[in-house]
Order: C-alpha cells, then structure tokens, then sequence
C-alpha cells in the first residue's frame, strides 16, 4: 500500500464557481496514473468519505490524455459565506493524500 | 482566412507580465488581442461593494502596454470582466482608467462599452415567466432575493463582443463576461470551428497558466487554423507539453470535459493533444454542442450584515484540552451578556458569533476529518455579524471580556485566556457580502441583457455616438 501523496506531483483543490470545489490529482507518468486508476482505490464512494458525502454527490473524471483524476463536490459552505474557512477552496485536498494505494 | 492569431497578454489585467515576452508577442502579428479582467474568485465582497480585486496602480500598468501595443498594430483589444466583478460601478472604475491612458498617450480609437449589470425589473419579469433556472448546487432565489441584492450581473457570451466589432469597435470593454467568450467571438464570426475557437479561448484565457511551470504571469498566444491549433508562451523559458495543456481543462471547472458556455458546451472528450516542438502543442478534435436554448448565468451579492473580528492565541493546555466545551460556554455567556445590554432590541438570530480555532479544524470546519489537536497552542478568531457595524463592533468588545475571563474549573480565582496581539483587540471589517445566485436567464436575444455604448475617443477628447 501507497499513500496516493507519494505517487501524484500534485493534488490540489481549488473553487469551481462559488458553489462547487473541484480536486485534481496530477501524475508525472503514465505508469503511476494507471497504477491508480486501475487500482480502483479512487471512485466516487472513496471521495465522498473523505468529505463525508453521499458517493451521489460527488463527480469524478479519468483524464486519460492529462494522467490526471478530477473530482468535484458541492461546497460545505458557500465561498466567502459567512461559515466559509477558505474563500478559494485551496486548502481542502489534504484527506485525499490519505488514500491507501495498492 | 486559413489562420488566425491570438494574443493573451496574462491570465488576469493587472496581475502583470513581461514587457520583453510582449514585444516578442507582438512581433507574430497577432489579429487581435484580448484579456480577462474578472473572476468569482476574490469572493463575494468585490460584487457587493463594488471595489476591484487587483490594484488601480497595476492594472493601469497593464492595460496601458495592451492599449499602446493594440494601436501600435491597428489590432482590437477585447477585455472582459473589466474591473473584476461586472457591476456598473466596475466598469466606470476601468474605462476611467483607459480614459486617462488615452489621454495621456494621445490614442484615438473606437470604443465600445458593453454593460452586465441587471436591471431588478428585468429579473422580476423573467422569474415570473419561468425562464429563470438553478444549476446545481443553488441557493434559493426569488423576488425578495432580487430585492435585497446589492448587484446582480449577467455573464455574457461572444455574441455581443462580436456586435460591437461589427458596429467598428477597435477597444471593446465588456462587463461580466465568460472569459473564453472574449477570445472565441472573433474566430466565430470568422468561420473558424466553435470547438477549436473555444477551446483555444480557455487555455488563451489564463495566459501563461498552461505551461508546465510558470515563474511568473506572462503572455500566451495561438495559432487558429481550420482543422487545428497550436499554443505557446511567446517568453522563450516557457514550456507547454500535451500533458499541460490537457490538464489546464481541470483548472477551476467542475468538469474537466464538458465547459458550458451561453450558445452550448464546450466537448473536450475527444480532443488530441500532440507536441510540434519543445515548446509548442497542437490541439485538435475539440467540439462544441450547440444549446437548445440560449442561457446566460447571473451572479449575485447581498450583504450578510457587519463585521467585527478578535483574533486571540490560548497557550493553556488545559484550555486547548477543553477548548470545544470552552468555546460553547463562552458563546452561551455572550448571549446572556448580549441580551443584558441590549434587550429586545437584538434578539438572538439578528447577530452571529463565529469562533474559528486554528490548530484544530479552522481550515476545514466540520470537514476536518483528524479530531485530536497535537498542538500547544491555539489561535481562535472571533467573527461577529450584525445589523449594524456599530452592534457588531459593540459585540466584539463583549466578546474580548468574556473570552478572557471565562473560568475553567482546573484554576480557581480570576484567569486572562486569551492573547490578543493588538489594541483594539477587535477590528472593523464593514460590511460583509454572500453569493447569492447561481441561476442561469433565458433571454430572447444573446444582447439583451448586455447594452451597449459606443465612443469616439481622440486623446483627451470622448465623444458617445451610440448607446441602446
């Protein structure tokens, strides 16, 4: 087992509009992205249960040209809303460099 | 036409770039050259109040190189979401800025000044007949909302940049604006496919933010052709790859595939990405699915209240032990207090008091999936939203003496809690604002909602000819 911070160059979140926070998980290569992608480690159920979100909730994409995996979620509060803690949404990715690769 | 040349100066007006890589720029005859301005991303507070996200200074700076190289080619210069968030008082804020540079320069040009600021009216109206829509995720929207909102803008796409080049704009400042529609208007109506235009507008609309590793803001540029286009940063250090310009369809988009604008979507599902040299790549097969229905998006602010804020450190392990049952009781003391002082004159759902502690979850609330703090100290801040600045900087004062002598049964006799780096302890913020629209209008017309002003400007001289 892997922590998916060891094998991507970058994973990041950011502010997708106002309403929405998207997570993209950048790979050097293509032997790491597919290490992951087939893995099947990373679906729309392992996502949400970082966020503590229903797997309906949560859309993810396989860039297969980019070796990158992006998801998206609603925002827990809306950006610069009262509760909001991070106006740009930069700071919310750390539970995904949690996952366990196999 | 068989080739079109597209200049981005940087991903932002005002963010800066190099002077060197844009004369290198320049050099490649570019057809015409265009820049975003604006964002959501500063937040809320810029649609609200009114104020720009970047500096008066900086994007004078800016502007004044594209103007200056604009003219120097006889180009048009296209700049969208001019002044950050779309707002009437935005765009004023911006052409004053051109008006000076013309000025100074002594430029002469056609100018067309293309508006987004919704009319209440206007919304009440579209509401009613229906043709007002949520996205997804979307706060409630009706009459009222319209009503309270400081501002509501419409973001427009290429169609009424391409009317006012018709109507002879060389400049055209635009308000609110999809930031890819200021570079697809012109291949549009030029022939060229709406897939390639598209797409190459949203990697030209972040400037240099598709190389593989960008030191500093700087200019992109593209090369539209019929079947095809080929992007690269005219600053010779930068670098794209078929990775990086594949992964910058991520940036910032829910979907990484599929980028809805006005007229229809934007389809990336089956575009090729190839290297033609070190530096450069060719993007093809990129598509775009006409919209049954035109639909412009509205974004919106309102004002949440007042704010006043303390920001205070707890270095006692047996407060940081405690620290959720503290803040708790100190929450339950201020509201006996508040209630004291102030009656029935402020019940308890007319003012919040927020308490971030960082060093515990501050970053990322109910979200923080790590629940024990493995640090010595704890910085708490304290929010308080009111109807007035002067209840919420009344408030905050309340809150700094309850927080610092707020017992914990550990100690016996009169404790001070709380560090407060400065004096006052508390600062005013003003007012506070919130999005609140995420809702899409179908008008009848993709100008409608966009009216438009046309100038004569010679130097110092500016003379409006047209306006809806």
């Amino acid at each position: 087992m892997t922590k998916l911070a060891e094998l991507a160059r970058l994973i990041r979140s950011k502010n997708a509009g106002p309403f929405q926070l998207t997570f993209d998980v950048m790979f050097e290569d293509e032997a790491r992205y597919l290490r992951v992608k087939k893995s099947g480690a990373i679906s729309r159920e392992a996502i949400g249960a970082c966020f503590n979100l229903p797997a309906a909730r949560v859309l993810l994409f396989f860039c297969d040209n980019a070796y990158a995996i992006k998801a998206s979620i609603p925002r827990p509060f809306f950006q610069g809303d009262l509760l909001d803690s991070d106006g740009h949404g930069g700071q919310q990715y750390a539970p995904l460099m949690e996952i366990e690769i196999p | 036409m068989d080739e079109l040349r597209i200049l981005a100066p940087n991903g932002v007006c005002g963010s800066g770039f190099l002077e060197t890589t844009f004369e290198k720029a320049l050099a490649l005859q570019p057809h015409f050259m265009g820049c975003d301005a604006g964002s959501t991303d500063p937040g809320p507070s810029h649609l609200g109040s009114g104020s720009a996200a970047f500096p008066r200074e900086a994007v004078k700076r800016d502007l004044r190189l594209m103007l200056l190289g604009a003219r120097r080619l006889k180009i048009p210069l296209l700049i969208g979401s001019a002044g950050t968030a779309g707002g009437d008082v935005h765009l004023e804020w911006f052409v004053a800025i051109l008006k000076e540079l013309a000025a100074a320069e002594n430029l002469g040009f056609k100018l067309a000044v293309i508006h987004s600021e919704q009319h209440k009216d206007y919304l009440k109206k579209r509401l009613r007949e229906g043709r007002i829509r949520p996205l997804d995720p979307a706060p409630e929207f009706n009459e009222r909302v319209i009503a309270r909102s400081e501002r509501i803008v419409g973001m427009m796409g290429a169609e009424p940049y391409t009317r006012a080049l018709a109507a002879g704009a060389e400049v055209v400042i635009a308000g609110r604006s999809s930031d890819t529609a200021i570079f697809a208007a012109i291949p549009i109506e030029q022939g060229f496919p709406e897939g390639l235009a598209w797409h190459a507008g949203k990697i030209l609309e972040c400037g240099a933010a598709s190389v593989v590793r960008r030191t500093t803001p700087d200019c992109m540029f593209a090369w539209l052709r019929k079947d095809h286009f080929v992007v690269e940063s005219p600053n010779p250090e930068y670098r794209c790859t078929p990775q990086s310009i594949a992964s910058h369809s991520l940036y910032e988009n829910a979907d990484p595939f599929m980028l809805v604008e006005c007229s229809g979507t934007l389809d990336l599902t089956h575009s090729k990405y190839e290297a033609v040299s070190a530096r450069a790549v060719k993007v093809s097969g990129s598509e775009f699915i006409a919209a049954k229905r035109y639909s412009v998006k509205l974004e919106g602010a309102e004002k949440a209240g007042y704010q006043s804020i303390i920001i205070g450190s707890i270095r006692d392990p047996f407060i940081i032990r405690q620290i959720d049952d503290w803040v708790e009781r100190l929450k339950a003391r201020i509201g006996v207090r508040v209630t004291q002082v102030y009656g029935d004159r402020l019940k308890a759902g007319d003012y919040l008091v927020n308490i971030r502690i960082y060093g515990k979850n501050g970053t990322m609330g109910p979200l923080e999936p790590v629940k024990v703090i493995r640090s010595h100290e704890l910085c708490l801040v304290f929010e308080i939203t009111a109807p007035t600045q002067e209840i919420a900087s009344s408030i905050a004062a309340i809150v700094r003496h309850q927080g610092l002598h707020l017992p914990i049964p550990e100690w016996s006799g009169l404790i001070t809690a709380l560090a407060c780096p400065y004096n006052p302890a508390h600062l005013d913020r003003g007012a506070v604002y919130r999005f609140n629209v995420n809702h899409v209008v179908e008008p009848d017309t993709p100008y409608e909602m966009f009216p438009m002003q046309l100038f004569e400007v010679e130097g110092a001289r500016i003379r409006e000819v047209a306006h809806d």
